[in-house]
C-alpha cells in the first residue's frame, strides 16, 4: 500500500463526507416538506431554505463517484455493479428529489403542486434510507468472487442491520434538516423544527445503540480494530448528545454542526472498518484491498495534483455561495 | 443495430442508448442556452434596456427546465458505467475515472453553485456581476464537456496509454497526450457548434411561433436577431468543424467512414457521392442508388481525384489485424444504414441551418416588415425547432455506432465490456422505469417550457418570485430578513 493510495482512500472519505453532510440536510428537508411543512406558504419557505444549494450539494455525491471510478476502479466496479438494483432506486429518488424543485414551483393546479411535494418528499426519504442501507450491508461482506463479482441475495442488501442503518441515517439526515432549518427560519417553522427535534433526539439514540448492537454482532470491526471503532462510537454519541443539547438550548449551530458531523462520524467508522480494505468478502480471501483496488501510480498522482489544485478554489466559492444566503428566511404567518 | 435481442448484452447497450440519448436531449440545449442567455445579460449589461433583461429572464427559464434535467438524467450516466459495464470499469478505470472526476470537480461545481446564485440574485450584485454568474455556469457547462468527450475521445482513439501485461487492462502513460488526443479537439469543437445550433434554433423556433400570433412582437423580434446571429455563426462553425472530423476519419476510423458514405466497395477516382442508396447489410452489398461525380472526393479529400476504401476491403484488413487477438469470428461491418443516413440528416441539416439563419436575419432586418408578412418562413421555422435534437442523435448514432464492435477501439470489444453480474430481469426492469420516466420527464419539459411560451415575458416568475414588467426587478426571497435572533 502506497502512500498515494491511502491519500485516495481517505480523500474518497472526505468526499462522502462533504457529500452526507451537506446533501444530509438536503433530504431531511425534503423529508419535511410534506410531513413538516403545513401549507403551501410554509413549503415554500422550507423548500427556500436549501434552493440555491442543493445542487452543489449533490455534486459531491458525483464527484465522490467520479473520484472512486478514477482512484479505485475495482472498487467503483465491484460496487456499483454488485448494489445494481439499490443503485438504480437510489437513482431514481435522486431524479425525482431533483426535478421536484423547479417542476414545483411551476405547477398551476394544487394536485401537480401537491405530486412534485411528493415527489421530493419520498424522493428524499429513500435516497437517505437506501444510502444508509447499502453502506450498512456492504460492511456486513458481501458474498463475492475472486474477480471482484458480487452474486448477492435478496438478504445480503435486505437484512436487520441494514434495515436498522438504513433509519437510522433516514432519521439522521431528518433530524439535520430540521437543525437546518432552525439555523435559516424565524418564527413558527423555527419553534416547530426546535421542538420535532426535541422528541427525535431519544429516538436517534435508542436507534444508535441498536445499531451499534448488530454492528457487533454484523461486522468484523470489533475484532479487527476495537480501540478506534469504539472511539469513533463514542464521538458519534457525544456528538448526538451535543446536538441534542443544542436543540434543547436553541443554539442552532452547536445543534446543526454537531448533527452534521455526527453524519461524518458514520462514514469515518465505515472507512476505518473498511481499512485496508475497500470491499468486504464473505470469503475473506476474495475481499478486495486497496493495494489491488487503485489506478496506477501515475493516474493516482495526476488525480493529486489535479485534486490539490482545484478542490481549494472550488471550496472558496462553494462557501462564499453560502455566504450570500446566510440570512434567515421569515415563517409566513399562519393562514 | 441493437438486434441483440433480450439479451444483456442488448438490454445494456439498449440501456446506455436510451439514457444518453436523451440525457443529450437536455445537455447542448443547455449549454448553448447559457451562453445565449449570458449574452442576452451582457447585452443588458452594455446597453442597459430592460428589454434585454427581460430577454435573460425569459429564456433563463426554459434553461432551468432544460438545466433539471439534464443534472438528474446525468448522474445515471456517471454511475452506469460500474453498474452495467463493471469489466470495462475495470479494464478503462486508470483512464477514464480521471476525466470523469475532474469534470465533477472542474466543471459541475462550477455551474451548480453559480446557477444557484444567479437563480436567486437578480437585484442583489450589481448587474454585471450578476451576468458574470450566468458566464460562469456557461463556461463549466462548456468544461464538463471538455472533459466527457476527453474520455470519449479515448474510447475512439487510444493514445497515451500502455497495456499492463500482468492484468491485461489499460494503465495510462501520458495525462497530457490523453487530452491533446486529436479526436477531442476535433470532436470538441463540433459538439459545442452543435449546442450553439440547438439553443439557438429553439428560441427561433419559438419566436416564430409567437410571432405568428403577433404576440409580443418587439420581444420575441430581438430575441430572434440574438438567436440567428448565433445560430449562423454556429452552424458555419459545426460545418467547419464537421468537415475536419470527417477527414481525419478516413485515416483514423475507416470503416466508420466507409460506412457513413455507404460505401462496400472500393470508390472509383470518378469521386461519386450517394444522395441516396440501398443496402443488403447481408450481403454487404449496395443494391441500387443516386450518384453525384466527385462528390465524395471533394468531402474527403477537397480535391476532385482519388479513392475511399470500402468495408468489404476494411473487413479484410482488420481480420489480418485483430483476428490473432480476437478470433476469426468477429464482425466488423457496422450498422451502415443508420450512419449512412444519419450523416445525411446532419450535413443536409448543417446547411438547412445556415440558410434559415441568412434568410431569418435579412427578413427581421431592424427597418423592415417582412418577418411578419413571410408567415410561411416563420412555419418552417417554428418546425425546425425539434430538428437539432434529431440532428445531434443522428451524430452520436455515428460516433458510437460506427465504433461497432469496440467499445475502446482495437483494444475492447462491446460484449466483453458487460457487467457478469448482470440480468437479463434486472435490467429489462430498469429499463422500463427507465423509459417511463424519460417519457414523462420530457413531457413535464414540454408542457411547462410551451407554458412559460404562452404566459409570455410579461408573466416571467424566477422561481415562483414575480419579476416586475417594466423593469425586470425580481423579488429577493433572501433579501428581506436581516440575521438575527427576534
Amino acid at each position: 500500500m502506497t502512500s498515494a493510495q491511502i491519500l485516495w482512500f481517505i480523500l474518497i472519505g472526505v468526499l462522502f463526507s462533504g457529500f452526507f453532510f451537506l446533501d444530509g440536510f438536503d433530504f431531511g428537508i425534503g423529508m419535511a416538506i410534506k410531513f413538516f411543512g403545513r401549507n403551501t406558504a410554509e413549503r415554500d419557505t422550507i423548500i427556500q431554505t436549501i434552493g440555491p444549494h442543493w445542487d452543489g450539494n449533490e455534486v459531491w455525491l458525483i464527484t465522490a463517484g467520479g473520484a472512486m471510478f478514477a482512484s479505485f476502479p475495482m472498487w467503483y466496479a465491484s460496487l456499483f455493479s454488485g448494489y445494481y438494483i439499490v443503485l438504480f432506486l437510489i437513482l431514481v429518488a435522486l431524479i425525482f428529489r431533483g426535478v421536484s424543485f423547479e417542476f414545483r414551483a411551476n405547477m398551476k393546479t394544487e394536485t401537480w403542486r401537491n405530486f412534485w411535494e411528493w415527489a421530493a418528499t419520498i424522493g428524499s426519504f429513500c435516497a437517505a434510507f437506501l444510502f444508509g442501507m447499502m453502506f450498512t450491508s456492504m460492511i456486513e461482506g458481501v458474498p463475492m468472487d475472486a474477480k471482484g463479482n458480487i452474486f448477492g441475495s435478496f438478504t445480503t442488501y435486505v437484512n436487520w442491520f441494514s434495515l436498522v442503518g438504513g433509519v437510522a441515517v433516514t432519521l439522521m439526515c431528518l433530524i439535520h434538516g430540521l437543525n437546518f432549518l432552525q439555523l435559516k427560519t424565524l418564527g413558527t417553522l423555527r419553534d416547530r423544527a426546535q421542538s420535532w427535534n426535541k422528541v427525535l433526539y431519544p429516538v436517534l439514540i435508542v436507534g444508535e445503540v441498536l445499531f451499534v448492537v448488530l454492528l457487533y454482532l454484523s461486522t468484523d470491526f470489533f475484532d479487527r480494530k476495537p480501540v478506534s471503532t469504539w472511539s469513533i462510537l463514542i464521538v458519534l454519541v457525544l456528538l448526538t448528545l451535543i446536538a441534542w443539547w443544542g436543540v434543547l438550548k436553541a443554539h442552532n449551530w452547536t445543534a446543526f454542526i454537531a448533527s452534521g458531523l455526527s453524519l461524518i462520524s458514520i462514514v469515518v467508522l465505515i472507512f476505518n472498518g473498511l481499512f485496508p480494505r475497500v470491499m468486504i468478502a464473505t470469503n475473506s480471501a476474495h475481499s478486495i484491498l486497496i493495494k489491488d483496488a487503485s489506478s496506477s501510480p501515475y493516474t493516482l498522482h495526476i488525480m493529486t495534483i489535479v485534486a490539490f489544485s482545484v478542490l481549494p478554489i472550488v471550496l472558496i466559492y462553494f462557501i462564499w455561495s453560502y455566504w450570500v444566503f446566510y440570512k434567515r428566511l421569515k415563517s409566513p404567518k399562519a393562514a | 443495430m441493437l438486434n441483440a435481442g433480450l439479451t444483456v448484452l442488448g438490454l445494456s447497450r439498449f440501456q446506455f442508448a436510451m439514457t444518453t440519448v436523451f440525457h443529450f436531449f437536455f445537455v447542448p440545449f443547455s449549454i448553448g442556452l447559457a451562453v445565449i442567455v449570458a449574452i442576452m445579460e451582457t447585452m443588458y449589461v452594455i446597453k442597459k434596456e430592460v428589454t434585454y433583461k427581460k430577454m435573460a429572464q425569459f429564456w433563463g427559464k426554459i434553461f432551468l427546465y432544460s438545466f433539471a434535467v439534464g443534472v438528474v438524467t446525468g448522474i445515471i450516466q456517471e454511475f452506469q458505467f460500474g453498474m452495467n459495464w463493471s469489466e470495462y470499469s475495470r479494464f478503462m478505470g486508470d483512464i477514464f475515472g480521471a476525466p470523469l472526476a475532474i469534470e465533477a470537480l472542474a466543471a459541475f461545481f462550477l455551474e451548480s453553485t453559480f446557477i444557484g446564485l444567479w437563480m436567486f440574485t437578480w437585484e442583489r450584485f450589481k448587474p454585471w456581476i450578476h451576468a458574470l454568474f450566468i458566464w460562469l455556469v456557461a463556461l463549466g457547462s462548456s468544461l464538463s464537456a471538455v472533459w466527457i468527450l476527453a474520455a470519449n475521445s479515448f474510447m475512439q482513439n487510444s493514445v497515451g496509454f500502455a497495456i499492463n501485461k500482468t492484468t491485461g487492462r489499460v494503465v495510462m502513460t501520458s495525462f497530457s497526450a490523453v487530452i491533446k488526443n486529436p479526436q477531442l479537439w476535433l470532436e470538441l469543437p463540433h459538439v459545442l457548434m452543435g449546442a450553439g445550433i440547438t439553443a439557438s434554433f429553439v428560441i427561433a423556433g419559438c419566436c416564430a411561433w409567437r410571432l405568428l400570433k403577433k404576440d409580443h412582437v418587439t420581444f420575441y423580434r430581438k430575441s430572434l436577431n440574438v438567436a440567428l446571429v448565433i445560430g449562423l455563426i454556429a452552424s458555419l462553425g459545426s460545418m467547419a468543424a464537421g468537415d475536419f472530423q470527417t477527414r481525419y476519419l478516413i485515416n483514423q476510423q475507416p470503416m466508420k467512414f466507409a460506412a457513413m458514405e455507404g460505401l462496400y466497395k472500393n470508390s472509383t477516382n470518378k469521386g461519386n457521392w450517394a444522395v441516396y442508396s440501398s443496402f443488403n447489410t447481408k450481403q454487404h452489398k449496395t443494391t441500387a442508388s443516386l450518384d453525384v461525380p466527385y462528390v465524395l472526393n471533394i468531402l474527403s479529400y477537397h480535391r476532385l481525384s482519388g479513392t475511399v476504401k470500402g468495408q468489404n476491403a476494411i473487413n479484410k484488413e482488420m481480420h489480418a489485424t485483430y483476428d490473432k487477438k480476437f478470433g476469426k469470428d468477429m464482425n466488423y461491418y457496422v450498422p451502415t444504414k443508420t450512419l449512412f443516413w444519419s450523416f445525411r440528416l446532419m450535413a443536409v441539416s448543417g446547411g438547412l441551418f445556415a440558410l434559415v439563419a441568412i434568410v431569418g436575419l435579412f427578413f427581421n432586418r431592424r427597418k423592415s416588415q417582412l418577418i411578419m408578412r413571410q408567415r410561411w418562413f416563420l412555419y418552417i421555422m417554428g418546425l425546425m425547432l425539434w430538428l437539432p435534437f434529431l440532428v445531434n442523435t443522428a451524430g452520436w448514432f455515428i460516433t458510437e455506432l460506427g465504433r461497432y464492435p469496440w467499445v475502446v477501439y482495437g483494444l475492447l470489444t462491446i460484449a466483453d465490456a458487460v457487467s457478469p453480474t448482470s440480468t437479463v430481469g434486472s435490467l429489462l426492469f430498469t429499463n422500463i422505469v427507465y423509459f417511463m420516466l424519460f417519457a414523462g420527464l420530457g413531457l413535464v419539459m414540454i408542457v411547462l417550457s410551451h407554458r412559460t411560451l404562452k404566459a409570455g415575458p410579461d408573466g416571467v416568475e424566477m422561481n415562483g418570485y414575480s419579476s416586475d414588467d417594466t423593469t425586470g426587478k425580481v423579488e429577493d426571497p433572501y433579501g428581506t430578513e436581516a440575521f438575527n435572533h427576534d
